[in-house]
């Protein structure tokens, strides 16, 4: 286990396999953050007067608060002034108005190559894959694909502008309800300014036949991207969802607040996949994304199920708490997460369940992996109301330590106000035992490879629970964002 | 808050003749603490689950006495200790928090304890009995100098013995040399109308040992912090606590325990008792600085709610920059095993005995780690009392029915 071998050094000059830049045209707004951006940015995106008023009302309450600053982490000063809020690769500069979004075939060709490039199945062609995907590149939704599929059992999956435009009455009830735009500092900035994302909806007893998908990506200089993504399951439905993302390299800090709200009813399961690979800055610890993004789920209905499964290799920081609110009575929510930083990345991620419901369930599994200089903290509540009789919490959080200059920490919060609620945590921290390497080693495994066998048997039990082209994705990058940095 | 700054303005002079140099000395600093940073509010992080401003509010008298009588073996008031002992006064403390500052302000005497390098075969008992028809505010102040390869068991005991309202501030500093070891036990068996603030400050050399015991039996708002600093090579520390809460009773652990060098362990266990409406808090924290290797540490909380009303507030935390450890913490919150209690009532032991033994079972744990065989066996009888509601300042009071 010395730094020395060249295993390291080959991986850890390992480039960010997703740092291109496209070239295509995009329609840029002037940088800085104002009423007039705002009424713009609806303005550009033809929305209904009751979205501005939203919209209006998040700026105005994010102009009385300050920046959090509680978190395990060394933040850069974001100037919310130095960045624009819309850029649209679509629409090759010809101003506001317009039609947008009809234009399946009138995609810019490098956008194609783009997606094709991260290997993102947006053609027909491609529908081996089985997904259905909504590709988002900087404020817009670039393609939707499998749609008319879809339609046919009555489900909707679009972005969420469109959603505005066919299905104002959904997207008006749901907006907000799970989180507010009073909820936090950046979910504040989000419903101000919050561009593009996805919509779905599942009607009553439907099982969604495919893997719904949005791929996000960052391309434009100095932008930030603000997605909303929205799902709703109505009664006795499901719905399996993934998210992935990548960004290009760039030298600056580039700012990703999205809200991801999710309406679960009465026996419906959502499942909601994430792996996260925003650029996670150089290895001098420049640069990368600044994750800073509001996930929660709100499970209402009775019986209803909700599991978040993250993998969270990239981003300078990572500062999120995907979450879960159980009031349905017996409802039962997951959580299993990944989050591995290397050099100078920084992680404060977590969960929060908040059982209210009577005899809710929740499970917690963590799993932090540190090497470098950086510094990854797991940070969960599991707060247990008077009403929550029966519910049962287990949460297990484990981090590894891969060489001596990084930090893996653990803040669990759980607040208990009633006496028929089990709620267990259990914690450990270590690095990868002597005994396990030796027994490898024993058996002609090199140590690089040992290790690296380790780590993925480490996180298997994540891994696990992704869909499973996702599982060979993640299982790759942490391939990627590890190995390289084991001392 | 205002009380108290109008208050030292008025005595300061009384203060500063009846105490000492050494304590003279950090007075201003203390009072510019205080005054800038007032009371901690709950936004600040070690303060979440205490009302300071509340708890300091009331209009205390304030004891402003020197320690009299004849002081036991060992134990010294500060002006007759060693210099080099005494000008450890408030080094150890964290001078930056204000409840200790201020402490500091105010304390007029401080209760050495030295004790240099050999056994003491007996416990070392100091007692603290707060006694007075007034509301009273006392601010303790306790340091304990344990030389190279010292050993004793130090046992604190704090007492209410009238009915009126007590505000304890108690600060105790221990320095730890080399190969010392030191067992310290603090019991609380107050009333619903104490407060209690109580911050210890340990510093341990190398190849110590320490174990420290906090039992709150009764109370009324009690907020203990304990924080260790682990800064010789091959030291141990053991962290204990007991807490049996019942009616509106409130008791906040707050730990933090440094790990600065390699190859030190800790452990700590924290046993919680809730019944009523009573709240518990309970947070700690293990830091393992960078370079700190082979560390070990294990930090368990375990919690009882025996009824709806009750809380608990649990947070074991552990910060770690050093790769080769081995740290882990759990926490529970639970009620009684049914299975168990139906076993009992099967073999016809009453519920509301087979409850008592099941409680009694729980917290029994904690009380067996203790080392000091006497206090264990006084304890085991003091838990089941209490626990019975027989304790007996629970007894003639009128205060809890």
């Amino acid at each position: 286990m010395e730094e020395k071998n060249s295993f390291v050094r080959e991986v850890a000059e390992k480039k960010y396999e997703y740092g291109f830049t496209t070239d295509v045209e995009t329609d840029i707004i002037e940088k800085g953050l104002s009423e007039d951006v705002v009424r713009l940015i609806s303005r550009k995106k033809g929305e209904p007067d009751w979205l501005l008023e939203f919209r209006l009302n998040a700026y105005r309450y994010w102009l009385t608060l300050e920046q959090p600053t509680w978190g395990h982490l060394k933040m850069p000063d974001i100037d919310y002034q130095a960045i624009s809020y819309y850029a649209d690769p679509t629409r090759k500069g010809q101003g506001a108005g317009g039609k947008g979004q009809e234009g399946e075939k009138e995609i810019d060709p490098e956008l194609m190559k783009t997606f094709d490039k991260l290997g993102i199945p947006l053609e027909e062609r491609m529908a081996l894959a089985g997904t259905a995907v909504d590709a988002v590149m900087d404020s817009v939704s670039v393609k939707t694909t499998f749609r008319e599929k879809l339609k046919e059992k009555g489900i909707i999956f679009c972005s969420i502008s469109e959603a505005v435009r066919e299905h104002p009455d959904l997207v008006r009830e749901y907006l907000g309800s799970v989180v507010p735009y009073r909820d936090n500092y950046f979910a504040a900035l989000n419903s101000a300014v919050f561009s593009d994302g996805s919509f779905v909806y599942i009607p009553k007893g439907v099982r969604c036949p495919m893997e719904l998908s949005t791929y996000f990506r960052i391309n434009a200089r100095g932008t930030g991207q603000f997605e909303r993504t929205l799902i709703v399951c109505d009664d006795d439905a499901y719905v399996s969802y993934l998210e992935g993302c990548t960004a290009p390299m760039r030298d600056e800090n580039q700012l990703h607040a999205a809200i991801v709200e999710i309406v679960v009813k009465e026996r419906a399961e959502v499942k909601y996949s994430t792996v996260q690979n925003w650029y996670p800055g150089d290895s001098e610890g420049k640069g990368g994304v600044l994750n800073l993004v509001t996930k929660r789920g709100h499970l209402r209905g009775r019986d209803s199920r909700l599991s978040w499964t993250q993998v969270e290799t990239g981003s300078a920081i990572t500062w999120k708490y995907p979450s879960c609110v159980l009031s349905g009575d017996g409802s039962q929510a997951e959580f299993y997460s990944v989050a591995v930083t290397n050099n100078f990345q920084q992680a404060d991620t977590g969960t929060k369940m908040i059982h209210l419901g009577k005899n809710t369930r929740s499970t917690i599994i963590s799993k932090g992996i540190s090497a470098g200089r950086s510094q990854n903290a797991y940070r969960g509540l599991v707060k247990v109301a008077p009403t929550a009789d029966g519910a049962r919490n287990y949460s297990s959080c484990d981090s590894l330590l891969l060489g001596s200059h990084c930090g893996a920490h653990t803040f669990p919060y759980m607040d208990v106000h009633n006496e028929t609620a089990v709620v267990e945590h259990e914690a450990t921290t270590s690095k990868i035992s002597e005994d396990q390497l030796f027994y490898l080693n024993q058996r002609g495994i090199n140590t690089e490879e040992a290790v690296s066998l380790i780590v993925n048997g480490y996180a298997k039990e994540v891994i696990n629970k992704l869909p499973m082209e996702f599982a060979v994705e993640a299982q790759k990058l942490l391939g990627v964002s590890l190995e390289g940095s084991v001392g | 808050m205002k009380q108290y700054l109008d208050f030292y303005d008025e005595v300061r002079d009384v203060i500063a003749a009846r105490s000492c140099r050494e304590m003279n000395d950090e007075r201003e600093k203390a009072l510019q603490t205080f005054a800038s940073q007032g009371f901690p509010s709950k936004k600040t992080e070690r303060y979440r689950y205490a009302d300071v401003e509340a708890d300091f509010a009331p209009n205390y008298g304030i004891q402003l006495a020197q320690l009299g009588g004849t002081l036991p073996p060992h134990c010294f008031r500060i002006a007759e200790a060693e210099p080099r002992v005494r000008a450890l006064y408030n080094k150890v403390a964290d001078t930056a928090d204000s409840i200790v500052a201020l402490n500091t302000m105010l304390s007029v005497d401080t209760l050495v304890v030295h004790v240099p390098g050999t056994r003491v075969e007996h416990p070392i008992q100091i007692s603290n009995i707060l006694k007075g028809e007034q509301d009273t505010m006392v601010c303790r102040r306790i340091l304990i100098v344990m030389d190279k390869l010292a050993e004793a068991d130090i046992i604190i005991t704090d007492r209410a013995a009238s009915q009126s309202r007590f505000l304890t501030n108690q600060v105790i500093e221990v320095v730890m040399d080399e190969g010392s070891h030191l067992s310290l036990y603090e019991v609380e068996e107050t009333h619903l109308l104490c407060t209690r603030y109580s911050s210890v400050f340990v510093r341990q050399g190398a190849n110590c040992s320490l174990h420290h015991s906090s039992l709150t039996l009764f109370n009324g708002h009690t907020r203990n912090r304990i924080d260790v600093q682990l800064q010789g090579q091959g030291s141990e520390v053991t962290l204990g606590g007991c807490i049996i809460a019942d009616k509106m009773q409130h008791v906040d652990n707050n730990t933090l325990i440094e790990h600065l060098v390699p190859n030190c362990l800790s452990r700590e266990l924290y046993k919680y008792v809730l019944d009523d409406s009573a709240v518990g808090a309970f947070a700690g924290k293990v830091l393992v600085h960078e370079g700190a290797q082979k560390t070990s540490s294990q930090e368990t909380n375990a919690n009882l709610l025996a009824t709806r009303t009750a809380r608990m507030y649990t947070q074991p935390m552990l910060e770690i920059y050093a790769d080769d450890v081995k740290c882990s913490h759990g926490s529970t919150v639970g009620q009684m095993d049914e299975a168990a209690l139906f076993y009992m009532r099967q073999r016809g032991i009453d519920e509301r005995e087979a409850r008592l033994l099941l409680k009694a079972a729980f917290i029994t744990e904690v009380i067996e780690n203790i080392p000091l065989e006497s206090l264990r066996d006084r304890l085991h009888v003091l838990v089941d009392k209490r626990l019975r509601g027989e304790l007996s300042k629970c007894e003639g009071c009128k205060l809890c029915k």
